[in-house]
């Protein structure tokens, strides 16, 4: 770290660590020579590989966009070889080996991150503003023009951006359309405010007591689940994101979170939830096992359950015969209309990563040559047919996701009044806090005493400087 | 163990000094840079607020013993702890070691192909790799969750039960599954020290007309105290280390099998958190120097 | 039960002893019974499910195939990570048993002050470094040392973690053989060396093969220090590749996972009734203090 200085687009002479080059597997150093003539090896790190996890984005980079990078940048005169450095573990393996690499002073030029972890990644140091990596240029890039504001928080922190948004989601209510015609619900549904959805839930429940009515993750065990489809949205739907951007404060024993606990707490003790689904370890797969058989009416999840676990063609977990016509969708509502956050009548929340440049990269220039064409309409389309998934460019969406219909009422209808978790390195913390509490809600303990030990853990966490109660 | 040698002289081996520590070098070179060091530099990693991600990793603080503070204090590390002892004992102590002391003494005189597979099929339980065995055991005790979900081979074996083993039962599901686990290392230590005493002792007992008990109680214990201390000190030692449970349970529901590896494991990795990991880390270590002190004690009063 | 595995000789006319004979018989069967049920049920599922189309959780053979391991073998990231664990387990194995050999025998036959106590305090040692803690430490090393993105440098880690243990039960296996043949061989002109390959491994080859076992194992079976340390996806061990076959989502493909789970675990089992086969794997009175 530190090695490295803003003005080194003139990628010449940048250290000369031999120990570098063992884990970019260049080895080329081309010291204080022309080195844009010499060959250089870039390396894209990705947690996924070929006939594996994220198959998909292997595919897609090694037998297209590396080739053709490298053959536009041949024509240009310049040889580089780009390979790609994939795995297939966990998120928080995946970070951490990164995390190690860049702290060691190595690590890839280039490497996808999911969002939370910029912000705990910027602050110690492993990453640097494109605006420092790249200079000025990075900002002028035309890609950003066709990425909602919205949704280019997602490599945001503090204010400045260190990498471009990949791929992205949005939480929805899936309903099984069957329940719903058996109770005789009528159908399209969409439910306006809480009362209307616990409403449904309770008439579906009367219909068939043995089906979870209406399912919202609350177990520690399901980790970010929990939070990202389950406590979040439903605190959105109060009004309230869990971390304030303009007053820096954390969201406490506030009139939003109460609500949001007792929509939890009553959800779970009246049995229109079930918290045993939840506790398992394999809790996530019984809760999609479930759904696909037709014993849950309502579940708050992201395109994944639909596109990937239920779909009917040979990959999904736990395939449904009729997807199409049994499950539907509808935006999650706020409290009452009007109460969601930015007074929205609906809300939901995103997850997403994207792609960002190692500081220690010893080609700056040419990594971003190659991210900016990975990310280019051109090459993202490409993407598309192999895995169809929402991308960041509404663009390449508008093309792509035509012919879906629920990938379409998301990109379109849902990532404009999405919101992002906080950016920040204590978030993950929080996050687990978050778990524990919906976990103890939803294993019914008191609305007051889950709160309180929330709190207490929370100004712990944070700092009690940092927790708003009002 | 053979007398000492003074000097630079040749053992009673023939085995001089000089040649001794040119044999110890490699090992003691190896251990001392791959164990001792990193060992030593986490036990001070325990001493800060170290964190790999976020801004502690950038400005890491000396934070003295704050760490113990916080885990001696603080409720999560004692509760760790106490079910961690709880584990130990019934799992290994009582579970493994009593087990196998029974299979290596009905087995001891059984020859033929009958035995060599119920021993072989014990030992394999022992060396199929942990990713495998916590995934094989998740699917065995699948509990049925009301009539909606896939249950495991061990409900539909039972039928009507329908028990949630790893939710209703996390701690005897454990306890059973580690001695499934682990059993074959106290089978096999303990059939070498059965084979280890001579016949004539066994039949002078029998003549004398001691039963089967008696004769365990009478003849055998007293004679293979030291391979049950090293027995009870190991798997007390790999036990009280092992990291598998977090593979079944993950420490929950709640923090119900959250013994201290999984804790260690969840603060370090899981949060970050690597200073008071590593402080957890040597409180662990200095729990298992009491382990090992205990047992050598209670040998050295029983002789 | 334990009286019935007696085979002491009847005697002729007592039809009493007869009866208790039977009835201990008995006894003993149905108690080989529950512990031969006890060990093999959990098995069941990973010796069944990747011969089956669609595995479920419950061990069963419904759609019979061999469908799941030609995929398999289809997979080049397969059948190199299981080749990479070989090269790990054996490196590691070779590195251990050579060591902790030398260095067993020197400290059995010759005494050295507090030997005891080092021993104690490294066997402790070890299991702070195999914690998720020492993480950070090892891989700085492993850095510095210009070893990381390699299998030495995994080997040399592992190794470094499983001496303590394997000295301390190997010096039990030489404490117990007699040194009397050494100093007969000494007599006779032979070296350190060569008196250790030709009279003490010979004695002592079931406690090595117990080692062997032990640290091939236990290193088949790590997941923290290969991942650490190893970044080229052509070095991943198959205790790594295993977790590719989970989703993003964290959802476990049931057929690729028996399938790998069982090649996976076959080699270790292989290797075991091997040395089972040529040594005896079973320890002769070895331990003691």
């Amino acid at each position: 770290m530190g090695k490295w200085r803003p003005t080194a687009r003139s990628f010449a002479t940048v250290g000369s660590v031999a120990l570098l080059a063992a884990l970019t597997g260049g080895g080329i150093t081309a010291a204080g020579k022309t080195a844009a003539s010499s060959p250089v090896t870039l390396s894209v790190e990705i947690n996924g590989v070929l006939s594996g996890k994220n198959a998909a984005e292997a595919v897609w980079l090694t037998r297209d966009v590396f080739p053709r990078f490298e053959k536009s940048m041949a024509a240009r005169g310049q040889t580089v070889h780009v390979k790609l450095i994939g795995s297939g573990v966990s998120g928080t393996d995946y970070a951490t080996a990164l995390a190690l690499d860049i702290k060691a002073g190595g690590g890839p030029d280039i490497f996808d991150l999911d969002g939370p972890y910029y912000g705990e990644f910027a602050s110690a140091g492993y990453l640097k503003p494109l605006s420092q990596v790249i200079g000025p240029a990075a900002s002028r890039w035309p890609g950003w023009k066709l990425i909602p504001p919205t949704v280019q928080a997602i490599t945001e922190f503090k204010g400045q951006q260190y990498g471009i948004p990949g791929g992205t989601d949005a939480r929805v209510l899936f309903y099984n359309t069957k329940l719903f015609r058996d109770a005789g619900i009528a159908t399209p549904w969409q439910p306006t405010s809480w009362a209307d959805l616990i409403a449904t839930a309770r008439t579906l429940q009367q219909k068939d007591p043995g089906i979870e009515a209406l399912q919202i993750d609350g177990g520690s065990l399901m980790g970010e689940a929990t939070t990202l489809q389950g406590y979040l949205p439903i605190l959105a739907g109060a009004g309230q994101l869990i971390w304030n951007q303009t007053t820096g404060k954390w969201q406490g024993n506030t009139p939003a979170m109460r609500a949001a606990a007792n929509f939890y707490h009553t959800i779970y003790a009246s049995g229109l939830a079930n918290s045993q689904l939840q506790l398992g370890p394999n809790g996530r797969n019984q809760t999609f096992q479930a759904f696909s058989q037709n014993q849950v009416g309502i579940y708050l999840e992201s395109e994944y359950l639909y596109e990937s676990v239920i779909v009917n063609n040979g990959t999904g977990l736990y395939p449904m015969p009729n997807r199409n016509q049994d499950v539907a969708w509808a935006f999650i509502p706020a409290e009452t209309p009007g109460a969601g956050i930015r007074g929205q009548n609906f809300v939901t929340l995103s997850g997403g990563g994207g792609t960002t440049i190692n500081p220690h990269t010893k080609h700056p220039q040419l990594a971003w040559d190659l991210l900016t064409f990975m990310d280019s309409t051109q090459s993202l389309l490409r993407y598309e047919p192999i895995k169809q998934f929402i991308s960041s460019n509404s663009q390449v969406d508008s093309i792509a996701l035509k012919s879906d219909a629920l990938l379409t009422f998301i990109s379109q209808k849902c990532l404009p009044i999405t919101a992002y978790r906080p950016s920040l390195a204590v978030y993950p913390q929080v996050s687990l806090l978050i778990q524990q509490l919906a976990q103890n809600l939803s294993t019914g303990m008191s609305v007051n005493a889950a709160l309180s030990s929330y709190v207490s853990q929370l100004q712990k966490t944070v700092g009690a400087g940092n927790v708003t109660n009002s | 163990m053979p007398p000492g040698v003074p000097g630079g002289a040749a053992s009673a081996a023939g085995l001089s000094r000089r040649w001794a520590v040119g044999f110890l070098t490699p090992a003691m070179l190896l251990i001392g840079v791959f164990l001792a060091f990193p060992a030593i530099w986490t036990i001070y990693l325990g001493l800060t607020d170290f964190r790999l991600l976020g801004p502690q990793a950038l400005h890491t603080k000396f934070v003295g013993l704050g760490n113990y503070q916080q885990a001696l204090t603080g409720g999560d590390f004692l509760h760790s702890l106490y079910i961690t002892v709880v584990y130990v004992l019934l799992s290994a102590v009582i579970g493994q070691c009593v087990f196998g002391f029974t299979l290596a003494w009905v087995f001891r005189q059984w020859k033929g192909p009958l035995r060599r597979v119920m021993e072989s099929l014990i030992i394999v339980a022992w060396i199929v790799p942990g990713s495998v065995v916590a995934f094989l055991w998740l699917a065995y005790l699948q509990g049925n969750i009301g009539p909606l979900t896939e249950t495991g081979t061990l409900n539909t074996i039972l039928g009507g039960i329908g028990l949630n083993w790893w939710l209703q039962l996390p701690m005897l599901s454990i306890v059973i599954f580690n001695i499934w686990r682990g059993t074959a290392f106290s089978m096999l230590l303990f059939g070498a020290a059965i084979q280890a005493i001579p016949p004539s002792y066994i039949e002078t007992a029998r003549v004398a007309g001691a039963s089967g008990w008696q004769l365990i109680r009478d003849v055998v214990i007293p004679r293979s105290r030291g391979h049950i201390l090293t027995n009870l000190l190991l798997i007390s030692l790999w036990t009280f280390n092992d990291f598998t449970p977090f593979l079944l349970t993950g420490g929950g529901p709640g923090n119900q099998t959250q013994f201290l590896p999984v804790y260690v494991y969840q603060q370090a990795f899981q949060q970050g958190a690597l200073g008071y990991g590593a402080a957890l880390s040597t409180l662990v270590l200095l729990i298992n120097l009491l382990i090992a002190l205990a047992y050598m004690r209670i040998l050295k009063e029983r002789r | 039960m334990a009286e019935g595995t007696l085979p002491a000789a009847p005697p002729a006319a007592d039809t009493r002893w007869l009866v208790r004979a039977v009835i201990a018989r008995v006894q003993l069967y149905v108690f080989i019974a529950l512990v031969a049920a006890f060990f093999a049920l959990p098995m069941a599922w990973l010796v069944l499910s990747p011969f089956d189309a669609h595995p479920t959780l419950v061990a069963g053979l419904a759609h019979p195939t061999l469908a799941n391991f030609a995929d398999m073998f289809r997979n080049p990231a397969v059948r190199g990570s299981l080749l990479n664990s070989v090269l790990l387990a054996l490196g590691t194995m070779v590195v251990v048993v050579a060591t902790a050999a030398l260095a067993a025998y020197a400290l059995s036959r010759v005494h050295v002050p507090g030997h005891n106590v080092i021993l104690y305090v490294l066997l402790l040692f070890s299991s702070v470094v195999t914690g998720s803690a020492a993480m950070v430490p090892i891989f700085l090393l492993a850095y510095d040392l210009h070893i990381i993105n390699t299998i030495t440098g995994v080997v040399l880690v592992l190794a470094g973690g499983l001496l303590p243990a394997a000295i301390f039960i190997l010096k039990d296996f030489m404490d117990s053989t007699p040194a009397s043949y050494e100093e007969s061989a000494r007599v006779f002109g032979a070296g350190p060396f060569q008196i250790l390959r030709d009279i003490v491994v010979p004695l002592v080859r079931p406690g090595l093969a117990v080692i062997a076992v032990w640290s091939m194992v236990t290193v088949w079976g790590n997941f923290l220090t290969p991942f650490i340390l190893l970044r080229d996806p052509s070095l991943t061990p198959a205790s790594v590749q295993i977790y590719s076959f989970y989703s993003a989502g964290g959802t476990a493909n049931l057929r690729l996972i028996s399938t790998f789970g069982l090649l996976y675990t076959l080699p270790v089992v292989v290797m075991y009734l091997v040395v089972q086969n040529r040594y005896g794997f079973r320890f002769y009175g070895g331990i003691k203090h």
